[in-house]
């Protein structure tokens, strides 16, 4: 058995043996076990964090039961968000069709939960039955009189990834409807970040100390009307380009409003996201507020982070997570903890993403995407990684092979960006790096 | 007992109590030595579902998916079945390759005996793993029907007629790894051969590893599966099985046995079909007829298990003579748990089920041998419908998964997690449900979380109760 299909040999390089640009974008192989979803898990994930909308699936029962309450978005207002809603499709509606049903849920729904507009995502068999889910989202808008949108988000369509378009084509259809919100020349919408455990709402901290208002957070935290608004913000400021970029990219288009990209997790990245933003403002009062945030923060951070940084001297780690950009951040943000990156992936990156990430890597790193449980713990064993960073799918993996964890993922409950977050990702690696536990597995190999 | 009458009729599923169908085949499918299941449809059934049991059992789910593309949903997925086999075939060389459809798949009309006998042809004279497929698009049943179809798939495919053997058949249904290894004593203790299917006590609870193990050992190996046609006699646990969609499996004619029913009929193995071993009455049936079987006496052991239980019973009935619960989940969990909570005095006010065999409320009096007043039951239900009408109930205490959460946190009652999902404690796969010491198990935690309760609510802070 081989380590990996040979179908997939350009989706894996190694830093340093005179490789080639890596080979991503591509459907996932039949009969691998992708650690990928579909197209209606990549509109849901980017969608679910608005809080005052409805979200219901159509569809049989798995896709909405699945994606349950499964993210740690959190909100400071409604959480309708946080409940599954689903048209349960049965068979009857697979033979005659489920617009109906649609129509009956989505009514009764909106009636009871009064949410201020209402996605639909169309899983595998709705267009296949022939609903005409857009002509009952029209309907149903118009007698309930807000935005009811569909999310044409059939999981057979594409990967994950075109899943994330179209969901930024569903919230494209909200903004620039409303003009009803007092936004300042110098504000931003505050894209891609989830505000996982409340990461939002330390962004939000920071940008508004140096002055600026946070006009639209999307999704993080979301809400309707401020999407509604979102282009009279003054820009667009978006992490998780690869969910993102899409919406950035068109609002620059219809609107005009220019966009960058940024991460916000490790230190450089996230003072890197102050400074660039101060500059883009061309105010020196910003400048100056962010650099004295950014030395009072780091005044507090990197005392603390040194502890950390000797204790995980010479740590090796793998990382695979969603997308490539934040793999960029999280090898800086390890080896400021003295941890060495020995193999890097993601399920969706794209290639400008992967040419940083191989240039930012080590000679030897394995570079891998849209990998599966056979080839990382291969990969793992062969270079030797002390803790992972991944997923619920990937821990697992690690911890069968003896590995130490962090959970870098959409599900996890600890706020791992800014300044704060570093210092629990620096906390996290290190309680699973040198646990006493490993003595154990070690010793039985 | 009464159904509960719904205000409006069924438009949506708020918070579903049930999952879908290819989900209780992988699980089933999991228990099989040298198995990897292959859903047959887009990327992200394979991917929720590996999430969903990750998350529970915290080991690796490895379950391969089909990939479905735009063309394939439209001009038909065999050569992706084609390829997904072969990448399968290299990638993990595995004794059985399990198939589950999918809404997608059985939408379209993909005909999966059809495509594995296409495939086998195409690599005739090739040294080929194993089929075994279940149907299972998941607008049908629930995840439990597809927990069973998969077990029925298994022995129609693997089962092989010959001379009769003094074994049993034991078909425990869908419990938790360690509920399998008790059973597994039992039977050992007896002295009795036997095959137990699914067996996934070490393949979804693996020790730790000093290799990657691409598919986990343990499980029950086709050659034992052949042999369930020859057994003497089969156990099967539970009331409903894959009856949970039964209005429309009707109209559709789709034959509803389970597998110790097509083992009677096809290969006249005797077959003993009774509720989940919970509490004493059904665990004594569960003995008995392991007496009946085997002509033993119940070990000495168990006999004790079972002496200390009545014990328990006693010294606690206080605790728990008169409280309310409010049980959830699968149809013959809930059946089983009603069943106990009789026995000792609890006051079950309501059950709920996703499910809608339509048969809950027949079967709660064959399971309990009378017409317990006061229950409500609401099938084809979801969380949302509970907590509206749990609200007015004033229950004492929810018993069912992690999902219920979320409404007795508002209640401020206690919780016991059964069943699956488990996704908000730790040791998931270890949670006992069966037999007397099973029974014991769930006991001392139903008695323990009304003492705490006391005590938290007390103004007094007693350290001695």
């Amino acid at each position: 058995m081989d380590a990996h299909l040979s179908e997939r040999k350009a989706q894996i390089i190694t830093k340093g043996t005179g490789e080639s640009a890596i080979e991503c974008s591509k459907q996932s192989l039949a009969g691998s076990v992708s650690q990928r979803a579909c197209v209606f898990c990549g509109s849901r994930v980017v969608l679910y964090p608005i809080t005052d909308a409805l979200h219901i699936v159509h569809g049989p029962i798995g896709c909405a039961a699945y994606t349950w309450d499964i993210r740690g978005a959190l909100s400071s207002g409604r959480d309708i968000y946080r409940n599954s809603y689903s048209t349960d499709l049965r068979e009857k509606h697979v033979i005659f069709g489920g617009e109906k049903q649609l129509y009956q849920a989505l009514s009764g729904l909106i009636d009871e939960l009064k949410p201020k507009a209402a996605f639909v995502y169309s899983t595998c068999i709705v267009g296949l039955i022939g609903d005409d889910v857009n002509a009952i989202c029209n309907k149903v808008s118009r007698e309930k009189e807000i935005p009811v949108l569909p999310v044409q988000s059939e999981g057979f369509q594409g990967s994950k990834k075109d899943g994330y378009k179209i969901a930024c084509e569903a919230l494209l259809k909200l903004v620039g409807t409303k003009n009803n919100k007092a936004v300042s020349p110098i504000s931003l919408n505050i894209l891609g970040d989830f505000n996982l455990a409340g990461e939002l709402w330390m962004l939000k901290d920071y940008y508004e100390k140096m002055g600026i208002q946070i006009n639209a957070t999307i999704t993080g935290d979301g809400r309707v009307d401020d999407i509604c608004n979102a282009h009279q913000a003054a820009l667009n400021v978006v992490q998780c380009s690869g969910s993102m970029m899409h919406l950035a990219k068109e609002m620059k288009e219809k609107y005009g409003i220019p966009f960058m990209k940024v991460s916000y997790f490790g230190i450089e990245d996230m003072s890197d996201a102050l400074y660039e933003v101060a500059t883009f403002f061309k105010d020196d009062s910003l400048m100056t507020r962010a650099k004295k945030l950014v030395s009072e923060e780091l005044g507090k951070l990197l005392p603390a982070l040194s502890f950390y940084r000797e204790k995980l001297q010479g740590k090796k780690a793998a990382i695979y997570v969603g997308g490539a950009f934040k793999a960029i951040s999280l090898v800086k943000a390890l080896r400021l903890i003295g941890v060495q990156t020995v193999v890097a992936g993601s399920q969706t990156g794209n290639q400008d993403d992967y040419k940083l990430l191989t240039e930012l890597c080590d000679e030897g790193t394995i570079l891998v995407d849209d990998s599966n449980p056979n080839e990382l713990s291969a990969f793992v064993k062969e270079t030797g990684a002390d803790i992972f960073i991944g997923g619920v799918k990937e821990r697992p993996i690690a911890h069968k092979m003896g590995l130490g964890f962090c959970d870098h993922n959409h599900e996890r409950k600890e706020a791992l960006a800014g300044y704060e977050g570093m210092l629990n990702f620096a906390r996290e690696v290190y309680s699973s790096a040198t646990s006493p536990v490993w003595q154990f597995t070690k010793l039985s190999s | 007992m009464t159904a509960i009458k719904r205000d409006k009729p069924y438009s949506s599923t708020r918070n579903a109590c049930k999952l879908c169908t290819p989900l209780g085949a992988c699980v089933a499918f999991k228990g099989v030595k040298g198995c990897l299941p292959l859903i047959h449809g887009s990327q992200g059934c394979a991917t929720y579902i590996r999430r969903y049991m990750i998350s529970h059992y915290r080991e690796p789910v490895d379950i391969a998916s089909s990939s479905f593309s735009e063309d394939a949903a439209i001009f038909g997925g065999n050569q992706l079945f084609n390829t997904g086999i072969t990448n399968i075939r290299e990638q993990y060389n595995p004794e059985v390759i399990a198939i589950t459809s999918t809404c997608l798949s059985e939408t379209i009309g993909e005909d999966i005996p059809r495509l594995i006998h296409e495939y086998r042809s195409i690599h005739a004279g090739e040294e080929l793993p194993a089929f075994v497929n279940a149907s299972t698009p998941s607008y049908s049943g629930t995840h439990l029907d597809g927990f069973h179809e998969a077990v029925l798939a298994l022995v129609k495919t693997f089962g092989v007629e010959g001379p009769k053997e003094e074994i049993l058949n034991l078909f425990p249904g869908f419990v938790s790894p360690e509920d399998l290894r008790y059973l597994k004593d039992v039977l050992e203790d007896f002295g009795i051969g036997y095959i137990l299917l699914p067996d996934y006590s070490d393949s979804l609870d693996n020790p730790n590893w000093t290799e990657y193990t691409r598919i986990p050992e343990g499980g029950t190996s086709i050659t034992e599966i052949a042999r369930t046609a020859r057994a003497k006699a089969s156990i099967e646990f539970g009331s409903v099985f894959n009856r949970g969609n039964l209005p429309a499996k009707a109209e559709t004619r789709k034959h509803t046995l389970t597998a110790g029913e097509y083992l009677e009929k096809k290969h006249f193995v005797k077959n003993y079909s009774m509720p989940f071993p919970m509490g004493i009455k059904a665990t004594d049936r569960f003995f008995e007829t392991l007496e009946e079987i085997s002509g033993k006496p119940t070990p000495l052991r168990h006999k004790r298990e079972r002496g200390r239980l009545v014990d328990a019973y006693v010294d606690a009935h206080k605790i728990v003579f008169g409280k309310r619960a409010i049980v959830y989940g699968e149809e013959d969990l809930i059946i089983g748990l009603v069943g106990f909570l009789d026995e000792i005095g609890m006051d079950n006010i309501m059950v709920v089920s996703g499910a809608r065999s339509g048969l809950l409320e027949k079967k709660l009096e064959d399971a309990t041998g009378k017409s317990p007043s006061g229950i409500s039951v609401l099938d084809d239900g979801d969380f949302e419908t509970l907590r509206e009408t749990a609200e007015g109930m004033k229950p004492d205490i929810f018993i069912g998964s992690s999902k219920g959460y979320y409404i007795t946190r508002k209640l401020d009652i206690p919780l016991i997690r059964v069943g699956f999902p488990i996704h908000d404690r730790f040791g998931a796969q270890r949670v006992m449900h069966l037999g007397y010491k099973g029974t014991q198990q769930l006991f001392d935690r139903i008695v323990n979380a009304l003492m705490e309760y006391k005590q938290e609510k007390s103004n007094v802070g007693y350290k001695y109760m």
